[in-house]
């Protein structure tokens, strides 16, 4: 047991962060430092660098153009992007509905989709929740009726992430309303252009447009977009929700956080100090960085344990849980640390011209962040469904 | 990066696991802890002479397996699974790693005797007035030709009535809280001028109030150099924390899978009450930390040998979180086990008892917390 890295993987990570010094665009690094927020094209700007070095999916297999790197260049890899706080990429395509294609898909469903998420031609977005199934996934009601070579899909998703931009979409709908609830379902690739697709903006409370709802109105689907058996699609959905938690977890990037919140600490004043030498305060920052701490030695448990490489299992719900958790604490911490200037909101008053915004850069943004971030316990199955989880499949009750 | 242990280290902990299984089952342990002795000394015979445990984490030059920190994590959190309270912390791991530390002629001659199981020492380090603060002391050793002459008071000296050696902290020279002027020594438990008032602790194991009147002690009982201690002393006490880390583990693991076991038996309103959700949600909670005990006795293990003060952090981090948990999963056992988690009936509340004990063992979590906040944070 040890946890120094080879030479061959520190030669590795000199070359990770040579790569990234080099490549990362400096108008995104400059908007990301300004606290500004990021769009599509952000996103796919990294991403297309990314793709061009064929660094885009480190988990895929080789053959479907991944890059072969063992689960610690995997580690470097997330380790280093996070400390050079590059944008973290959009999970639907490469980390979500890639693996279930590869793993599940047809050779022309491989074939077509998983070139175009690699290269960021498409963008995906996710319609498994709706207005009456969010924990209780199964009991979703949105159906796929056959048609001819098709089906006619008809129903309502709600909580959709930036299906505003969205190419395609992965769709969960029942295709047996006889059958006991998860083994009606099937798992459906939409073309979001088609007739009968609208997509409505919801508007979250750090007054983000990130997520949306789906209405789908006869909308007419090929089988052939259909992944793996009909009524067999909730083994994809659980595939892919056990590939979602894993890099839930997000040690690295709540590493980098710490640390920003800890220069926000020491340049705010608290009385004669810096806000980082109130007691109180101060313990907070200790505390989160224990229990990152531990949750970042927990994933390399399972990372470079016993049953590495064996896929993550039901502890990964425990990794979900605590990561959200300190995502939470993180965003919390930052909005107490920029006292005040917390409060002040501009969007909608005069967005897009010129002039500089009250208050310190590091403090735009925390307030919504701290809104927003209120999600990552509920999304993704929330921790309380995660628990669940453990009780079943860990602890046998 | 690799997180598995080896085969040696496997074979250690189910060797160490299968005799635990065969002779320290928990009426036994109440038994033993009960008599005159307060434990069964056949015992540490046993781990040292059949099974070679006390060497795990020895050199093979000094009749060791060559292991080192890793093997006494092993060790402790087998005997913490069975409320184990054979002296490995004080001797193996304390004095063992006081040994190993100054080398030379001290390390050769007394390491074997460790080893064979002859040797028994108690680390006696606290005292009334200083709390968790390893320089705060008041007993004093003073130069006497070639030996020392050492006067003062020590408290809660764990395992001290069954001890052969005595590993003492003394001041040399210096104020009452200065880091120089530390030294330490290890000296024969039965010298003249030794007062011991024995007593049992809480948690099932023995200790001692022991007085130093004017006890003479030969020059070669100082282990390191005269007044610059400190250092030493600080870096086994870590060796120390993160095997009482290990042990937590055990414990917790323990107090975990009890209250697993005892839901799915006890039934009210006509149904394990394992099916209750409420109960269901805390258990994944201990469970939870539990995994986080044993990320963090590993962290705390792999970072001993880092420059000092990130040693110091790792380690206060590692102690600060097992705390925390342990205090979480032994309350929660307890109460979750309902009544009879209050009685002395149940292995539960014994589990429950040395997991407190431990949450304040060589330092509380806030104090901890205090460390790591000066090592880590810089504030």
């Amino acid at each position: 047991m040890d946890m120094e890295f080879s030479p061959e993987d520190l030669a590795f990570q000199q070359e990770v962060r040579t790569f990234i010094a080099e490549n990362y665009p400096a108008e995104l690094r400059g908007k990301q430092d300004e606290g500004d927020e990021l769009g599509k094209e952000d996103f796919l700007a990294w991403h297309r660098i990314l793709y061009k070095k064929g660094w885009v999916a480190p988990a895929w297999p080789v053959e479907y153009g991944g890059t072969g790197w063992t689960p610690t260049q995997r580690f470097i890899f997330s380790e280093e992007t996070a400390r050079a706080d590059c944008i973290r990429l959009m999970p639907f395509g490469l980390a979500m509905v890639g693996p279930v294609i590869y793993t599940f898909g047809t050779p022309e469903q491989k074939a077509y989709f998983l070139p175009r998420i690699l290269s960021g031609e498409d963008w995906w977005c996710q319609g498994y929740s709706e207005p009456g199934a969010g924990s209780d996934l199964a009991s979703l009601r949105t159906t796929a009726v056959p048609d001819g070579d098709d089906y006619i899909v008809n129903g309502q998703k709600t909580w959709t992430t930036m299906a505003q931009h969205a190419d395609w979409g992965f769709f969960l709908v029942r295709t047996d309303k006889d059958a006991k609830q998860q083994e009606g379902i099937s798992f459906l690739l939409i073309d979001m252009k088609s007739p009968g697709v609208t997509v409505r903006p919801i508007i979250t409370l750090g007054g983000e447009h990130e997520v949306n709802e789906v209405w789908l109105e006869d909308v007419r689907v090929p089988q052939s977009q259909r992944v793996y058996e009909e009524n067999k699609g909730w083994t994809c959905a659980k595939f892919l929700l056990a590939h979602e938690r894993t890099g839930i977890a997000g040690v690295a990037a709540s590493k980098r956080g710490v640390e920003k919140v800890k220069a926000i600490a020491r340049t705010e004043l608290d009385g004669d100090a810096s806000l980082l030498s109130n007691p109180f305060f101060k313990r907070k920052i200790a505390e989160l960085e224990i229990d990152l701490t531990a949750l970042e030695f927990t994933e390399l448990r399972t990372l470079a344990g016993p049953n590495a490489g064996k896929g993550p299992g039901p502890e990964s719900s425990l990794l979900k849980i605590k990561g959200s958790e300190i995502q939470q604490r993180l965003t919390e911490l930052t909005l107490e640390a920029v006292g005040h200037y917390g409060a002040p909101y501009f969007r909608g008053f005069g967005e897009g011209d010129n002039e500089h915004p009250i208050g310190p850069d590091y403090a735009h943004r925390a307030a919504p962040t701290y809104f927003n971030m209120r999600k990552t316990t509920i999304y993704g199955g929330s921790n309380e469904i995660q628990r669940n989880i453990i009780a079943k499949m860990v602890l046998g009750l | 990066m690799d997180f598995t242990y080896t085969e040696t280290q496997d074979m250690i902990r189910d060797t160490l696991a299968r005799f635990l299984g065969d002779t320290y089952d928990f009426e036994t342990r109440q038994k033993f802890i009960a008599s005159d002795a307060g434990r069964d000394p056949a015992i540490w015979t046993a781990l040292a002479q059949e099974l070679g445990m006390l060497g795990a984490s020895f050199a093979e030059e000094h009749g060791g397996l060559g292991g080192g920190a890793l093997e006494n994590a092993i060790v402790m959190e087998e005997l913490g699974k069975v409320l184990g309270i054979e002296p490995y912390l004080p001797t193996v791991v304390i004095a063992g790693g006081a040994l190993k530390a100054v080398g030379g002629a001290q390390a050769d001659a007394l390491i074997p005797e460790i080893i064979s199981g002859n040797m028994i020492v108690a680390f006696a380090y606290a005292e009334p007035q200083g709390r968790y603060d390893l320089a705060n002391l008041k007993t004093s050793a003073k130069k006497d030709g070639a030996g020392y002459v050492l006067n003062g008071h020590k408290s809660v000296v764990q395992a001290a009535p069954w001890a052969t050696h005595l590993l003492v902290t003394a001041r040399t020279g210096g104020g009452q809280r200065d880091a120089d002027g530390v030294s330490l020594f290890l000296i024969d438990a039965n010298l003249p001028g030794i007062v011991r008032r024995d007593y049992p602790t809480v948690d099932g194991g023995r200790a001692s109030e022991i007085y130093f009147e004017n006890v003479a002690i030969p020059g070669d009982a100082l282990l390191g150099s005269e007044g610059a201690g400190l250092p030493l002393i600080e870096r086994i006490v870590d060796e120390a924390i993160v095997a009482v880390c290990a042990e937590a583990t055990g414990v917790m693991q323990k107090l975990h899978e009890g209250t697993l076991e005892y839901t799915q038996q006890r039934k009210q309103f006509g149904i394990p009450i394992a099916k209750f959700q409420v109960l269901q949600h805390r258990m994944v909670d201990m469970f939870m930390e539990v995994e986080q005990a044993r990320s963090m006795t590993i962290m705390g293990t792999l970072k001993l040998d880092l420059p000092a003060n990130e040693r110091m952090a790792a380690v206060s981090a590692a102690k600060n979180k097992v705390a925390r948990g342990a205090n979480f999963v032994g309350q929660n056992a307890i109460q979750t086990h309902g009544g009879i988690g209050i009685t002395q009936e149940l292995a539960i509340g014994h589990y429950f008892k040395r997991a407190t004990m431990i949450e304040s063992q060589f330092g509380s979590a806030d104090h901890h917390m205090a460390r790591y906040e000066r090592l880590a944070l810089k504030v």
